[in-house]
């Protein structure tokens, strides 16, 4: 079970796509979409847009939407650990200030 | 594919048995350059958040049009990557051979860019150490944006280097006429690691270049 091959037509297709939004992406960043002093829209938009290119180099140029139940589940592992490392490194460095800890053992 | 070819290593029952567990094997390496490459982009993150107009003065500082070009330029190198292994599928070696050379070319064009805008951070004092030059109030935090910068970017050259030279053993081999519709792997999981790389300039651009580029 060798891998269909996949229409030059889509390729070129999807190169195009990830042209534009890398158009797009450049565009959105000269504006202010607010969200406070760390621009947290912008940086949303810009996180969006940049997962929405990865999806499609590693559906379609890395044949990921055509391989195996088993690629799947591996890609998938790799994506959770990462949300592992960025939500609870985040949680803690975001969320430091938010209550204020009794500290009796200093001093 | 009852018969063992000798491209099919004698524990495989078949070319596909084999192909699948390359790139399986493939993405477990690739699992391990997502964390590798994830830690970085964390250490960035938390950074930010505590030096946020430094590192957005810090990203004003680089070049977005030399940094868009060269997306482009991988974004061209990841399709002539994606067609050499097309091309290998359906044993066309002249195909093969080009996408390939086109391959090298963008990828080696990619690095001549970014060494490019190295050599203009050294001559702007923007890298980090006694030289630093950048005056105002965000000096000091604006280093660490630099070190992240020189640091992630660095690392993904590196892999493009890697990368380069894996092409040009393919490409030996593809004017040799090793690879066929029955067994391309190393044309497939070479391109994975190329696309993956990709995927990480995909993420790097926008966090160094985009940080704040409007007000």
């Amino acid at each position: 079970m060798t891998h269909a091959i996949l229409p030059l037509r889509l390729y070129v297709g999807i190169f195009a796509a990830l042209i534009l939004l890398t158009g797009l992406t450049v565009a959105v960043a000269f504006f202010d979409l607010g969200g406070g002093r760390l621009h947290i829209v912008n940086a949303l938009a810009a996180i969006t847009i940049a997962i929405a290119k990865a999806l499609l180099v590693v559906l379609y140029f890395m044949h990921v939407r055509y391989s195996e139940r088993l690629t799947w589940i591996f890609v998938g592992a790799g994506v959770f650990w990462l949300l592992i490392l960025f939500v609870l490194i985040l949680a803690d460095y975001v969320g430091r200030g938010w209550v204020q800890i009794p500290t009796p053992w200093v001093s | 594919m009852s018969e063992h070819s000798s491209q099919i290593a004698h524990q495989f029952d078949d070319a596909a048995q084999q192909y699948e567990a390359s790139t399986l094997g493939m993405w477990a390496f690739l699992l391990t350059e997502i964390m590798f490459f994830g830690g970085l982009f964390a250490g960035f993150f938390v950074y930010i958040l505590g030096h946020a107009p430094a590192f957005a003065e810090g990203s004003r500082h680089l070049d977005l049009t030399l940094g868009a070009v060269n997306t482009v330029v991988l974004l061209g190198s990841s399709l002539t990557m994606a067609l050499a292994v097309r091309s290998a599928q359906q044993g066309h070696r002249n195909g093969q051979t080009i996408f390939l050379a086109l391959t090298i070319v963008l990828g080696l064009v990619f690095l001549g860019i970014k060494g490019l805008e190295y050599a203009h951070k050294f001559e702007q004092h923007l890298v980090p150490g006694p030289q630093f030059g950048l005056e105002g109030p965000h000096a000091q935090s604006a280093q660490l944006f630099f070190s992240f910068y020189f640091a992630m970017t660095g690392v993904h050259a590196l892999h493009m280097v890697v990368g380069v030279g894996l092409l040009s053993w393919l490409l030996v081999n593809a004017w040799r006429g090793k690879y066929t519709p029955t067994y391309y792997t190393p044309v497939e999981i070479s391109g994975l690691y190329w696309h993956f790389v990709d995927v990480v300039w995909i993420f790097l651009f926008p966090t160094l270049y985009l940080v704040a580029r409007h007000g």
